[in-house]
């Protein structure tokens, strides 16, 4: 046959221009930062990362995950078995039968992809994706037929040239997509840069179902010499971990689905927002991008350059600052990408290097460089809300079981009740407590998210440092944020203050208290109760059962919200969000409350401070909005002495 | 941007009210903010005292290159090394603060400087609008929201009040970058402070305002009138004889010409 050479070269060539283009993209990757990783046991792990970890999210969809098996694990098996049969030439029917299966199996799974695009969400990415099932389709049907004859159902020669000519401009179609593009920015890009981007994540703790939350502090170096830049001005002053993933997004928008602060209309797309930092390390405009826009920005005006600082021209700091750090976008994402640590990285930069913090930031933070705290109290007024509770203070007793980490609500008379009623409950079951009292600091949480991590960093190791001083097996917040910087950020400074004590939020001792049958409690009759997860309780910090347990002690069945636990909405109150306060359409904690109404209940009962201010920050008639130790002491038995 | 006129801001170590911990002085930060506004780069920012003070980089960190740092011990009088700095370098405009949040806190280092370098002293200055052939259009802070427009030729001294612009965001890497150019000075050691004995201030009780007034724009007014004076006219329709006049009984009346 005078063809007969036509489709093996074909896949040959196309195989080294995706090769070419594999080490272009390895290139960009490489532009950024340096950044240790073990590379063989990320290599090693990742087929076990993808298949459970990966998996595991993308099975939040079920259709989408049975479609995924089915297309990709088609596609990978097909195409190694093309290499053998139609590249190397290797003569074996059982392997032409496996190909025609694998083919088979992905033609189904592409039916599916090619039915969801019919009539998309609109959190789908359209343009390029639009065309993927009818490539998939392509490559599935060509591959068939061209493999019949290997398989012996048809006769050698079938067909003829002209059979041939047709299959290999077919095949010059699709595998111009599966394989050219995957390496040259197309839809398939996400196989390529998805498995490198499992294999080297940055936070590999992730994996296995562990958790990894806290983020990264800044190197401020050895004291003697400045860096150049704090924070991450250009894309390439990411890690090359973090460049390579933003390459891996699949465009699935599930994070815009749930992003609170795209749902309000402020200007932030967490989708969007990674496909620019693509177009900003592979340098262009995000005029090919085919998703939603931030709202209220235009698509298409956006440019990029690997060394273009990204808020000149490619991200308007308001998109940085609308995002609440709520984290509902990185437990979404199918792709493990790390939407909130890329975020808080240009914010260091606005904050540390430009002084642009916007609002309230820049009085926030200079109040909590001068006082500790970021409304700019009296350091020496931080234990007046508890003139009355006769408490321990660590400075007197030195020694105590349980230390009481009471935060910056000491200020706030609204935050005071909660604190309050968590002290009464903890003298109702005689827990030998103490508070730090004055020389407690700010957690830091608000510095550190609105990207101060000098002022962060500072207040840390003050904090570590008092800690230090005194003994105690555990330290018990009120604060998620608190709980949150404690638990999971301290540890990045070097002492061993925190080491063998245990940091838990309140809901959880107190659960463990009733457990222990430490206090008696009266059923609470006559509400219908929902409760908010706040995000630093929650997805940060996956603990999700004992606020309901804790309910459930008082003989409430919890009215769930349709977006709660994992999924819960963030009520608008992280990250300094009501700080540098980016205009919206709507108020985050409007929305949330609207969740909180539609369940009926007449009371919403929250682990958090800040969760209570936002929501009780509703117009109002609203549901009560209560802290569970609010709950709890009001339904506390006291015995009379 | 005025690229001719030579500005320096005078910058002084604040304290924070609440916590009392040393911070960018409220106004010192508004002079360098309305001198970043009069040259922006060629703005020289002077401090007398301690070059190791880290709250000089909260200054730098306002967007400067270099910050001068007169050396001297705390206990020194830092009116005479400003005098010679400002005798041996030709500036046009002095931005002070009104008065330290620390130390003596009197208000009067800009009235000394004045008179030691005979010109002219512009208090609680809440802009400097243009300066233009050798004169500054000058906006001051009067009570209530009041400004008072007046021309002054340079070189001057003004001092920067509350009322003008806020000093901006102070950023961390800038600050640290900054330069500090310490200069070697004589100075003078503080005879007359070093035998005074400090102590905390405790704020005056206040007079019991009793309102008598009938309609609510009345009391609106009782609360938020500062207390005026009772003598003083304002003359506008006079002679500039008349006016001139005037003002010489009033010295002498207050025994300031004899």
């Amino acid at each position: 046959m005078i063809l007969d050479w036509l489709p093996p070269t074909l896949i040959g060539v196309l195989l080294a221009l995706a090769a070419i283009g594999a080490v272009r993209r390895i290139n960009l990757w490489r532009a950024g930062q340096a950044e240790k990783v073990d590379f063989l046991a990320g290599l090693l792990a990742m087929p076990k990362r993808y298949l459970h970890d990966l998996h595991h999210v993308v099975e939040r969809d079920k259709y989408m995950s049975r479609t995924h098996v089915a297309t990709g694990g088609g596609f990978v098996l097909a195409m190694v078995l093309v290499l053998f049969i139609h590249l190397f030439g290797v003569k074996s029917e059982i392997l032409a039968w496996a190909l025609l299966g694998a083919l088979v199996m992905m033609f189904c799974g592409a039916l599916f992809v090619a039915k969801r695009r019919l009539n998309p969400p609109s959190r789908l990415s359209k343009g390029p994706w639009m065309r993927l099932p009818k490539s998939l389709l392509t490559f599935s049907i060509t591959f068939f037929v061209l493999t019949l004859p290997a398989a012996g159902i048809l006769p050698e020669g079938t067909g003829g040239w002209v059979l041939t000519l047709v299959l290999s401009v077919l095949i010059l179609m699709s595998l111009s997509e599966m394989l050219f593009g995957m390496t040259w920015g197309g839809p398939m890009k996400h196989a390529f840069a998805g498995a490198l981007h499992l294999a080297f994540h940055r936070r590999s703790e992730r994996f296995g179902g562990g958790r990894s939350t806290g983020l990264k502090p800044v190197d401020f170096g050895d004291g003697v010499s400045v860096k150049e830049v704090h924070g991450v001005a250009k894309p390439t002053d990411f890690k090359w971990n973090q460049l390579l993933g933003f390459d891996a997004c699949v465009q699935c928008g599930r994070c815009e689905a749930v992003c609170p602060a795209f749902a309000a209309g402020q200007p932030l797309n967490p989708k969007k927002l990674i496909q620019d930092m693509v177009v900003g390390f592979a340098g262009g405009t995000d005029e090919k991008y085919a998703g939603s826009p931030y709202p209220g920005v235009e698509v298409g005006n956006a440019k990029g350059a690997p060394n273009q600082i990204i808020t000149n021209g490619l991200v308007n700091p308001d998109t940085l600052w609308s995002c609440t750090t709520c984290r509902a976008c990185v437990e979404e994402c199918p792709m493990m990408i790390e939407h909130v640590d890329a975020i808080v990285d240009m914010r260091r930069f606005l904050t540390l290097e430009k002084g642009e913090t916007p609002n309230k930031g820049a009085q926030v933070l200079e109040n909590i460089i001068a006082t500790d705290n970021p409304n700019g109290y009296s350091p020496a007024s931080r234990t007046h809300w508890a003139a009355d509770q006769n408490l321990n203070v660590m400075k007197d007793v030195k020694q105590a079981d349980v230390l009481f980490w009471v935060s910056d609500g000491a200020f706030d008379m609204r935050s005071q009740r909660i604190l309050r009623s968590f002290v009464k409950l903890l003298k109702a079951a005689n827990v030998d407590v103490a508070i730090l009292g004055d020389e407690e600091l700010d957690s830091g949480d608000v510095a550190r998210r609105l990207g101060d991590d000098a002022a962060f960093q500072s207040l840390a190791k003050r904090n570590l440092a008092t800690l230090s001083k005194y003994n105690f097996k555990t330290i018990v917040t009120t604060d998620p944020h608190a709980f949150h910087c404690l638990k999971n950020e301290y540890g990045d400074f070097g002492s061993d203050a925190l080491k063998g004590v245990e940091v838990l939020h309140h809901t959880t001792f107190l659960n463990r208290l009733i457990k222990e049958d430490r206090f008696n409690l009266k059923p609470l009759q006559g509400s219908k109760v929902t409760y908010h997860d706040p995000c630093y309780l929650g997805r940060y910090n996956g603990e999700y059962e004992a606020p309901r347990e804790l309910l459930a002690s008082l003989g409430i069945e919890v009215a769930e919200m349709e977006r709660s636990r994992y999924r819960s909405r963030c009520c608008g109150g992280g990250g300094g969000a009501p700080i540098t306060d980016i205009p919206g359409e709507r108020r985050i904690a409007d929305m949330r409350m609207e969740d909180v109404t539609s369940t009926g209940a007449n009371m919403v009962a929250v682990g958090c401070q800040q969760c209570t201010a936002m929501l009780e920050g509703v117009v109002e008639p609203r549901p009560v909005v209560k802290d569970i130790a609010e709950i709890l002491a009001g339904q506390l038995i006291e015995e009379a002495h | 941007m005025l690229p001719n006129v030579k500005v320096v801001s005078l910058v002084s170590v604040g304290r924070h009210p609440q916590s009392g911990r040393a911070r960018r002085a409220e106004q010192d930060g508004r002079a360098v903010e309305l001198g970043l506004k009069l040259a922006s780069n060629e703005l020289k920012v002077v401090h007398a005292g301690n070059a190791q003070e880290p709250v000089l980089r909260q200054y730098a960190g306002m967007g400067l290159s270099s910050l001068t740092v007169l050396e001297q011990e705390s206990n020194c009088d830092a009116l005479s090394v400003l005098t010679t700095f400002l005798h041996e370098n030709k500036f046009d405009v002095v931005l002070t603060g009104v008065r330290a949040e620390g130390g003596e806190s009197s208000g009067m280092l800009p009235y000394l400087l004045a008179e030691q370098l005979g010109w002219p002293l512009v208090p609680r200055v809440a802009d400097i609008i243009s300066i233009q052939g050798g004169e500054a259009e000058v906006l001051l802070a009067l009570p209530r929201g009041q400004r008072r427009a007046v021309k002054v030729k340079l070189p001057f001294i003004a001092s920067v009040d509350n009322a003008a612009q806020e000093a901006r965001q102070s950023a961390f890497g800038p600050g640290l970058r900054a330069q500090l150019k310490v200069l070697d000075v004589a100075s003078v050691v503080d005879e007359a402070a070093s035998h005074w004995q400090i102590s905390a201030a405790k704020p005056r009780p206040k007079r019991i305002k009793v309102v008598k007034a009938k309609t609510a724009a009345d009391r609106m007014k009782a609360a938020t009138a500062k207390p005026v004076g009772g003598g003083g006219k304002v003359m506008k329709d006079e002679t500039a004889a008349e006016k001139a006049q005037a003002i010489f009984d009033l010295l002498l009346e207050e025994k300031v010409v004899r």
